[in-house]
């Protein structure tokens, strides 16, 4: 533009345009400000003026945080108010993502005060129960992110799980060997990934199309499978060892953490381990420079002779692995039995997990936790009589998503060329 | 250097430069023949320009020699050895790079990462560990050695074209080749930088690399090449010197031995139909493409606006068809204000509209021909009430215009999409024919067109223009618009430059096509 030297009425008005005063730093310091009203006017008031516990055990045993519920909802709500209205003046903006949490947490603890107002929270269960809640949402969101990154949009999710779930009580009870159950929930999860692969890749089918395809597909295969074979004699084909818990001695004593991270089973560290593998192997090898090269611009990558079909093909598959092992969790962690569409839509909290996280290896972990956690305090609150439906909870990953995608919390940019199939002209 | 990276790269010595000979290539899509026996030959050292107008077949015969597409004839030689190129890889082994019309550049990645993808330094051992400093030191290296200045850490998508353009150059050169070649570099340039691409294409040329230079842009090759080959309607039309002179250049462009004879009354122009007076419009990227632009067509004529494309004429006819945003100016059809209304209101108001681009704009290519033929009304009656379609007049009227328009089809239920383009085209002509016009505005009306359905198509416009309908027609085939028009509008930079007869000397049209305007005066520069 700087060679035109005429210039129009409206490109003028263009040029003399205030900054807009509604910026994405003053539009959150007015959420926050809101949610920090409801809390503490709302759960402030409907709060009982007795102590609500937070004991650091798995019980209602030993040593406890005690606060006043009421006194705690408004205190916390306060908090809360006090962090949007320093966004809505204005902070520099490396502050901004910390405000931003601490006013998230803050407006957590209030609610959290209301609702454990006369009773007790034990932080080591939640904190452990969320992580497992967690384990197949961020094994799920991290296949995801492996397909995706690489420009193939993965829906199958959903079906991965359920034939790695189901791959792993078939094969882990025949066998009686848990680890040959995991390994055939990963041989379920390739074979749903390997036929995303040809249909996406090769045929060039639509990807959401063939994701909610092969979503009916296990489905089908394995309710059908469940009711001839596994429920009619359900000790010969439906009775998977469990995977076993193992504990680290030592590290399981220091006091919350120990018992969360280092008493439990391998699935949870092989889910913390793969962010981090899948996190610098996006960022510092050459197999992750060529792959986002691959869903940004797969036209650039081929220019410079990256083979973008075989590429796609590998990252689906390695998702394949990744989600089949999630599905494992169901089956070999959770019940302990197949049972028919068990996974209820997990697969697709996963895919909000993924997108929620940014299609970023430690996002995904993040959006993953924050889901496990939400859905934990609906368990919680259904068990002590809470007012408050724990629908509503579970409804949390979804809004979560949906304000993600509105980009209302920052700009959520998927892979350029993420579900556009590579065809050479 | 050579021996620590991948084997992607080339291993040739830099120091022996290279020949490049491409002979008899031949490369066909359909019925299109986009390369018909091509033979070129770029020295080791010289600054070969490839002219030709757009859609002459240049970008297709350098993607073959990428290795992005294959010929499906003839060879290409690389110091006197037969190659086959099946994918880029084997081109850059070769010592062949390519900057791309649009580039090739990861947005979201630094200039170092995009320089290093696909030839990455890693350390060893089977994870491969990017090795990012050395990478940025191999960047820097390229950038210092031949003076093109890149941040290596800077995302591309925040650099300006130019600077972008200046990463494509050191990818290129960080890979070892030796032959370079450019399409279109100069396109998305201001005159600035194209200096500057200039004087580096020069010292490249002088370190010894040879460098393939794809234009339209007579003035650039002018000023750089030492060879020039000019290449029309796919075949290689003429060998010339960089003194030859720009009339004659322009001539071999745009042609003349291929005269397609139009035959027609002397026009009898009535009322004015369309009046288009200081027109300003924007292209997508935001850049002024018609620069008060001032127009009249009357009843019973053919105004035709030739010019090298990119000029502004596709803008120009988007404005007044209501596909594209006025940004100043009028557009009237008989004391009716056109500016500011949609496509379906320009149509309704008595225009008739043949698109440049006919797949993407003027057939859905699924539909059947009946449907195609009317796109336009199929909500009026006979064809339909707004609310369902009548299949039967549909059927009636399709029988009809397949006949009269001589469209060649088994059926006027096949899908368009199998129909030759020359009856493609004829569908379309067919369909905006079939209403009673105002304005006819044909853009390229014969591009990618048998030369069958040309005179078919050519001797419908003509008719056109008899029954006293006014006539727009845009091509940057000069002949086409000598052979149709009776008053010629030459289109550069945007700006109408002249208006002149058709009787006008081919060279003299040539030269305000390239932008030189009247004897002595050196060419104008806009803005």
């Amino acid at each position: 533009m700087s060679g035109v030297s005429t210039t129009t009425a409206d490109e003028l008005a263009e040029a003399t345009a205030p900054v807009r005063f509604w910026n994405r730093q003053r539009r959150l310091g007015a959420a926050l400000v809101i949610i920090g009203l409801i809390a503490a006017v709302i759960f402030g008031s409907l709060a009982d003026s007795a102590t609500a516990r937070f004991t650091l055990s798995e019980d209602a045993e030993g040593a406890a945080l005690s606060i006043n519920g009421q006194f705690g909802a408004i205190l916390f709500g306060v908090v809360t108010i006090a962090t949007g209205a320093a966004m809505l003046a204005g902070v520099a903006k490396r502050w901004q993502t910390t405000l931003l949490s601490v006013g998230i947490v803050t407006f957590v603890f209030s609610f959290l005060c209301w609702q454990v107002a006369g009773k007790f929270l034990p932080l080591v269960d939640t904190a452990s129960g969320s992580l497992e809640l967690a384990l197949p949402l961020i094994l799920g969101a991290l296949a995801g992110v492996l397909c995706e990154r690489s420009g193939v949009v993965n829906v199958a999710i959903e079906g991965q799980f359920l034939m790695g779930a189901f791959g792993a009580a078939l094969v882990g009870t025949l066998a009686t060997s848990v680890w040959a159950g995991l390994i055939s929930a990963v041989v379920g999860g390739v074979v749903i990934a390997a036929l995303l692969a040809v249909l996406a890749i090769r045929f060039l089918v639509d990807q959401v199309v063939v994701g909610i395809v092969l979503n009916l597909l296990a489905l089908g295969v394995t309710g059908f499978l469940y009711e001839r074979l596994m429920q009619p004699d359900a000790l010969k084909y439906n009775a998977p060892p469990r995977l076993p818990e193992w504990r680290i001695p030592g590290l399981a004593d220091i006091p919350v953490i120990g018992p969360v991270l280092f008493e439990t089973n391998l699935l949870v560290w092989l889910a913390l381990a793969l962010v981090l593998v899948i996190h610098f192997g996006l960022t510092r090898t050459r197999w992750g420079l060529r792959t986002r090269a691959v869903g940004e611009h797969p036209t650039a990558a081929d220019t410079v002779g990256v083979r973008v079909r075989g590429l796609r093909y590998l990252n689906v598959l390695l998702g394949g692995v990744v989600a089949g092992a999630g599905g494992a969790y169901f089956t070999l962690v959770s019940t302990g039995a197949f049972n028919k569409n068990m996974t209820a839509g997990a697969g697709f909290i996963a895919l909000a997990a993924l997108i929620f996280g940014r299609w970023t290896p430690f996002g995904a972990l993040g959006a993953a936790l924050f889901f496990g956690f939400a859905q934990k305090l609906a368990n919680y609150l259904s068990a002590v009589g809470s007012p408050v439906p724990n629908q509503f909870l579970n409804m949390l990953p979804y809004i979560a998503t949906i304000i993600a995608v509105a980009g209302l919390v920052g700009r959520v940019r998927a892979p350029a060329a993420d579900g556009v199939p590579y065809v050479k002209s | 250097m050579a021996g620590r990276r991948s084997p992607l790269v080339s291993r040739r010595s830099q120091e022996i430069p290279l020949r490049l000979e491409l002979r008899g290539i031949t490369k066909r899509f359909g019925d299109l023949v986009a390369n018909d026996h091509i033979d070129i030959t770029v020295e080791p050292g010289e600054v070969h320009a490839l002219l030709g107008e757009n859609g002459a077949g240049k970008s297709t015969l350098m993607n073959q020699l990428y290795g992005l597409l294959q010929p499906d004839e003839g060879e290409i030689l690389v110091d006197g050895e037969k190659k086959v190129f099946r994918s880029p890889r084997d081109a850059i082994a070769a010592g062949i790079g390519m900057v791309h019309q649009h580039f090739m550049l990861v947005p979201v990645f630094t200039v170092a990462e995009n320089i290093a993808l696909g030839a990455e330094e890693v350390r060893g051992g089977p994870l491969g560990w990017l090795d990012r400093r050395r990478s940025r030191r191999d960047v820097l290296e390229t950038s210092r050695k031949y003076g093109l200045p890149v941040d290596p850490d800077a995302l591309v998508e925040n650099l300006p074209v130019g600077a972008q353009q200046r990463v494509e150059i050191v990818k290129a050169l960080t890979r070892d080749v030796d032959l370079l070649i450019l399409d279109e570099p100069t396109a998305v340039l201001t005159p600035q930088e194209t200096d500057e691409l200039l004087a580096v294409m020069r010292s490249l040329a002088e370190t010894g690399k040879s460098i393939v230079f794809i234009t339209h842009k007579l003035r650039e090759v002018k000023a750089i090449a030492d060879r020039i080959t000019v290449i029309r309607r796919g075949r290689t039309v003429g060998t010339a010197s960089p003194d030859t002179s720009t009339d004659e250049l322009a001539a071999l462009m745009v042609g003349r031995d291929v005269n397609l004879e139009v035959t027609k009354t002397p026009a009898d122009p009535g009322r004015e139909v369309l009046k288009v007076s200081g027109l300003i419009v924007d292209d997508d990227r935001g850049i002024r493409a018609v620069d008060r632009v001032d127009l009249v067509v009357r009843s019973g004529e053919v105004l035709g606006i030739a010019g090298v494309q990119g000029n502004g004429q596709t803008e120009l006819v988007e404005a007044i068809m209501g596909l594209r945003e006025v940004r100043a100016g009028a557009v009237e059809l008989e004391d009716q204000n056109l500016a500011g209304r949609t496509t379906r209101q320009v149509l309704r108001a008595g225009v008739g509209y043949v698109p440049e681009d006919r797949s993407l704009d003027g057939v859905v290519k699924d539909f059947t021909v009946a449907e195609n033929l009317v796109l336009d009304l199929y909500d009026r009656a006979p064809f339909g009430n707004g609310w369902k379609l009548n299949p039967k007049a549909i059927d009636e009227s399709a029988r009809e215009r397949v006949t009269q328009f001589d469209i060649r089809t088994s059926s006027p239920q096949s899908a368009v999409g199998t129909l030759s383009g020359g009856n493609q085209q004829k569908v379309v002509v067919a369909r905006e024919m079939s209403r009673p016009l105002k304005l006819l505005v044909a853009s390229q009306p014969t591009r990618g067109v048998d030369v069958g359905s040309i005179e078919f198509i050519h001797n419908q416009i003509i008719h056109e223009r008899d029954v006293g309908t006014a006539v727009l027609v845009v091509s940057s085939e000069l002949d086409e618009v000598v052979g149709l028009a009776d008053r010629i509008a030459v289109m550069y930079r945007g700006r109408i430059l002249a208006v002149v007869s058709p009787d006008t000397p081919r060279e003299e049209i040539g030269l305000l096509m390239a932008g030189v305007t009247g004897a002595g005066n050196e060419e104008e520069d806009s803005e």
